[in-house]
């Protein structure tokens, strides 16, 4: 079974949110993601001060088998991305929901974090891919 | 539904993740692809290769049909046992398959196909072997298992029964023996020492538990694919093709041009080419920053035009990205690789990348 956090919500690309007390939202990629791609090899994170919009592809995890897109789950600012993943990549497998965050955005919108699934959603998501 | 290789039931126990691969449920991996490719470069892993076509061609003329379908030649096995790569070309030099052929007795030979071109593969056997009266007979009952790395013998040879331990123990490198059903290479696709072990399907399974219990870890089709990345060695499919020459895949040194007067399929064409000159090769490539080279990105060469990459990965024992790429003939020290619509400067290099754990090019 994945470990899929109940405070997180979760976006139909595989992305995870947290928001933070700062109202900044960090984000990386599920544990069924991490585990579907397999050891990671190289993480491209994207430029802080940097603005995206949701659903916007802005950062790449490549493992051995394949590189994957990381799209923002909100639409913002990007005001810190995580530095280490540049020199262990396997963070992200090891430590998906902690470690292994990719970068924090502050939201240009907070709304739009309404769109994305809750653990139960997702989970439900994951359940429906497998056929 | 998929076809399954008689270790299926294992690999579903050892958590392997199955995927397709030309039709059949294939481990890709069982957990870290990156550990079992280590595992094979420090101590030793098994690969379930059952998938492969093994293929055995009786018949007096044998040899003589042989000579005739292969572009490498023959005639240098003179001892049983003794195995050669080569290429299977048509009419116009394209690479049909590559192969791994053994050669046990004058009227008997042994040849391993790959998989994914099974059908178009025996399709051409039957029809060459025709006109000398060769029979070509497929051995979907055996099964085949590959141990591989600096441990794979002494952790395989106990295992074996007296008689294939005693025959197994004295092969030298590139050549196999049977002991009944059993018959045992000393081959591999890893760039490591090892065994390459066709059984009968029956017994695969015990066997694969008598190897894990010894230590020897299962390892996916993954790790194969950045093994045999690393060691130098192609893949059909993705390096070369029925569009592309043994000469611009980087395996002239398979093709037997003498004697002169042998005729293989393909010969001609392939010495008109050899004329006339090939205006594009296949190169190692090492990415000098970060990032993974993947298969099909556009290769960038300043003066000379543009290439592509045939096989591109991350090499877990260099810890930076390798490929092979087929670019411009007059390609010389760097190129320029697009990833993601960036201009990354990769090295030229000359594979292998890595031998017998050790890395074989300077980072």
């Amino acid at each position: 079974m994945s470990n899929i956090p109940v405070e997180l919500k979760y976006a139909k690309t595989h992305e995870w949110a947290r928001t933070n007390d700062d109202g900044s939202v960090t984000v990386g990629i599920s544990d069924s993601a991490q585990d579907q791609l397999g050891d990671m090899v190289f993480i491209e994170v994207p430029e802080v001060g940097a603005t995206v919009t949701a659903e916007e592809a802005c950062a790449v995890v490549e493992s051995v088998k394949a590189a994957s897109d990381v799209y923002a789950p909100v639409g913002g600012e990007i005001v810190e991305v995580n530095e280490d993943l540049a020199d262990s990549p396997e963070t992200v497998n090891e430590d998906a929901y902690g470690e292994g965050w990719i970068f924090r955005i502050q939201p240009a919108d907070a709304g739009e974090l309404g769109a994305l699934m809750d653990a139960e959603a997702y989970e439900g998501f994951l359940a429906s891919q497998d056929h | 539904m998929a076809n399954r290789t008689p270790l299926y039931d294992e690999h579903v126990a050892d958590g392997g993740k199955l995927v397709d691969f030309a039709g059949w449920d294939m481990p890709i991996n069982y957990g870290s692809q990156i550990e079992e490719h280590n595992q094979v470069r420090t101590d030793a892993g098994m690969f379930d290769v059952s998938h492969m076509t093994v293929v055995d061609l009786t018949g007096d003329r044998t040899r003589e049909f042989l000579r005739y379908l292969l572009a490498n030649n023959v005639d240098r096995l003179k001892d049983s046992g003794k195995a050669l790569y080569s290429c299977m070309l048509n009419e116009s030099g394209g690479v049909i398959d590559d192969l791994i052929v053994y050669f046990l007795q004058d009227d008997f030979f042994r040849m391993v196909v790959n998989a994914g071109t099974h059908d178009k593969d025996i399709a051409w056997l039957e029809k060459q072997s025709a006109a000398f009266d060769v029979t070509v007979t497929e051995r979907p009952e055996l099964a085949m298992i590959a141990v591989q790395g600096p441990n794979a013998r002494d952790k395989a040879l106990p295992l074996l029964s007296d008689a294939a331990r005693a025959a197994a123990s004295e092969l030298k490198p590139f050549f196999g023996a049977f002991d009944g059903d059993w018959f045992i290479a000393r081959t591999g696709y890893t760039g490591e020492d090892g065994f390459e072990i066709v059984l009968p399907a029956a017994e695969a399974a015990t066997f694969w538990q008598q190897l894990r219990a010894a230590g020897v870890k299962p390892t996916g089709l993954g790790a194969r694919d950045t093994l045999r990345l690393e060691a130098g060695m192609n893949l059909y499919g993705s390096d070369m093709d029925e569009s592309i020459s043994p000469l611009e895949a980087a395996l002239g040194w398979t093709v037997a041009w003498e004697p002169a007067e042998r005729d293989f399929i393909g010969r001609a064409a392939l010495e008109q080419q050899r004329k006339q000159g090939t205006t594009q090769k296949l190169v190692g490539l090492l990415l000098e920053g970060k990032g993974v080279l993947r298969n099909h990105q556009k290769v960038v060469v300043e003066g000379a035009g543009e290439g592509e990459i045939t096989s591109g990965s991350f090499s877990p024992t260099l810890q930076r990205a390798i490929a092979f790429a087929r670019v411009p003939k007059a390609t010389a020290d760097t190129c320029q690789v697009d990833i993601r619509g960036k201009l990354l400067t990769a090295r030229v290099v000359k594979p292998p990348f890595v031998r017998n754990g050790e890395a074989q090019i300077e980072l």
